[in-house]
């Protein structure tokens, strides 16, 4: 029988650099050393692990987290769904994912975040939620506006939600962008263009999903999430 | 032609940004949403073991400390045990080994409490020394760092802990060593992780 077995080496190719200067911030807090390549042992191939007793059923809901009673936040009304898969296209069930974003006009309710546009009293901007058994999850939002930052003057993040999740070992930990397809602002954004590869941008673009869509209600947008694999081996195995 | 292989490829990183907080640590951050801060509790009350805190400062290549940053920790019980399927056993009830801490807004210092980990199996065989693993994001960091905290006070297990010993250049390996104090309650490790400059600590690439 097979056994499960160290987890593949991220591929390079598909991820930023630590340095990519036209991300300013990323100048000054980048390691200038290479990082030290390790295999796997315990201390890797273990993480920590979620269960429904940590969070609360309306968590993955954004629309009415944070919203008064009888109210919700001002935007267009989205869900954003998606499996969780490793590498061999295995789900990831029960895993923690958690989101954060800027409201419909591109605030965040964070106290460091002191841009003109209104912060929304209905809308919090974070959720989170676990995957079902086959992997899968959904949140209910609002589309976030654009967001001014500073990195050239005139710099605008395209609407983009945070996006963490842990998958079933530390190695695995991720967090990254979901971007939304057709913004005009995803291939000047210095942020997305720290990636070198144009089918990993595309991987952060969530696609409209018109059959997930309710009528009348929410456009719905697929956004799967892909986490390190795994090797197998016939062979005994210790980490 | 060659056969096609059919892995799927990760999903890319991107940099947590400035607002980390509100999505992973929103009470830490002065932010109730949640009922239940997930991270605020790493051994829980029932853990064998000594008790101490953690604690340093995360500094960027100019000496300026981060006030925006988040880490995660992970690590073993005394015994070595993860709190996971795959290791090595059972741990305490509420022991989970997990957690999460931010720089202070105004001064950037961090810390958390939890028990001293024992030593770890290492790969093949002999053992790891004891050691906390630690994830570090932060706008600009485009990928999140891995790095451990070791404890100055156990020099032996260090001396033969094959991931320590893997760092070509000795003198980076003090990098990773926290340093003890007793002046207090609890003993105190100080750990500065250093993201660039002279004494840059050692990350991996797990």
């Amino acid at each position: 029988m097979k056994q499960d077995a160290e987890y593949y080496q991220r591929d390079p190719n598909i991820h930023p650099v630590a340095c990519t200067p036209s991300y300013k911030s990323s100048i000054t807090r980048s390691p200038r050393f290479s990082l030290i390549s390790l295999e796997n042992s315990i201390s890797e191939i273990t993480g920590p692990v979620f269960s429904h007793s940590d969070i609360d059923p309306g968590d993955n809901d954004l629309l009415t987290n944070f919203a008064q009673s009888n109210e919700s936040p001002i935007g267009q009304r989205i869900i954003l769904h998606g499996h969780v898969l490793d590498e061999n296209s295995r789900t990831i069930p029960n895993t923690l994912i958690e989101i954060w974003q800027a409201n419909a006009c591109g605030r965040y309710r964070h106290k460091n975040d002191t841009y003109l546009a209104p912060i929304d009293p209905n809308f919090g901007g974070c959720g989170r939620a676990l995957t079902d058994g086959d992997g899968y999850f959904y949140f209910r939002t609002v589309m976030p506006g654009a967001y001014p930052w500073q990195n050239y003057v005139n710099s605008w993040r395209p609407a983009h939600i945070h996006v963490s999740v842990f998958g079933a070992s530390f190695v695995q930990r991720l967090i990254t962008q979901c971007y939304f397809e057709g913004d005009p602002l995803i291939p000047i954004c210095p942020i997305v263009q720290t990636i070198p590869n144009p089918n990993a941008i595309e991987q952060l673009t969530a696609r409209l999903d018109l059959n997930a869509t309710i009528p009348f209600d929410a456009i719905a947008y697929k956004f799967d999430i892909i986490l390190r694999g795994r090797r197998s081996t016939l062979f005994e195995n210790r980490f | 032609m060659p056969q096609h292989l059919s892995y799927l490829k990760e999903t890319t990183s991107q940099t947590a940004g400035p607002y980390v907080h509100i999505g992973l640590a929103p009470k830490a951050a002065g932010f109730e949403i949640y009922q239940k801060e997930l991270g605020e509790n790493i051994a829980g009350s029932k853990a064998e073991g000594e008790q101490i805190r953690v604690e340093g400062y995360i500094i960027d290549g100019t000496g300026t400390t981060l006030k925006d940053a988040l880490i995660e920790v992970w690590q073993a019980n005394a015994e070595g045990i993860y709190a996971h399927s795959e290791g090595g056993g059972e741990v305490e009830d509420g022991f989970r080994g997990w957690g999460r801490v931010i720089t202070n807004f105004k001064t950037g210092k961090w810390g958390f409490n939890t028990i001293k980990p024992g030593s770890t199996l290492a790969r093949n065989s002999g053992m790891q020394a004891p050691h906390i693993n630690l994830w570090l994001v932060a706008r600009g960091i485009n990928i999140g760092l891995n790095t451990r905290i070791y404890f100055d006070d156990e020099v032996r297990a260090n001396s033969i802990d094959p991931v320590l010993n893997l760092i070509e250049w000795e003198n980076r390996r003090h990098t990773l060593m926290a340093k003890r104090s007793t002046d207090n309650d609890i003993p105190i490790y100080r750990f500065d992780i250093r993201l660039q400059g002279k004494d840059e600590t050692v990350f991996f690439d797990v």
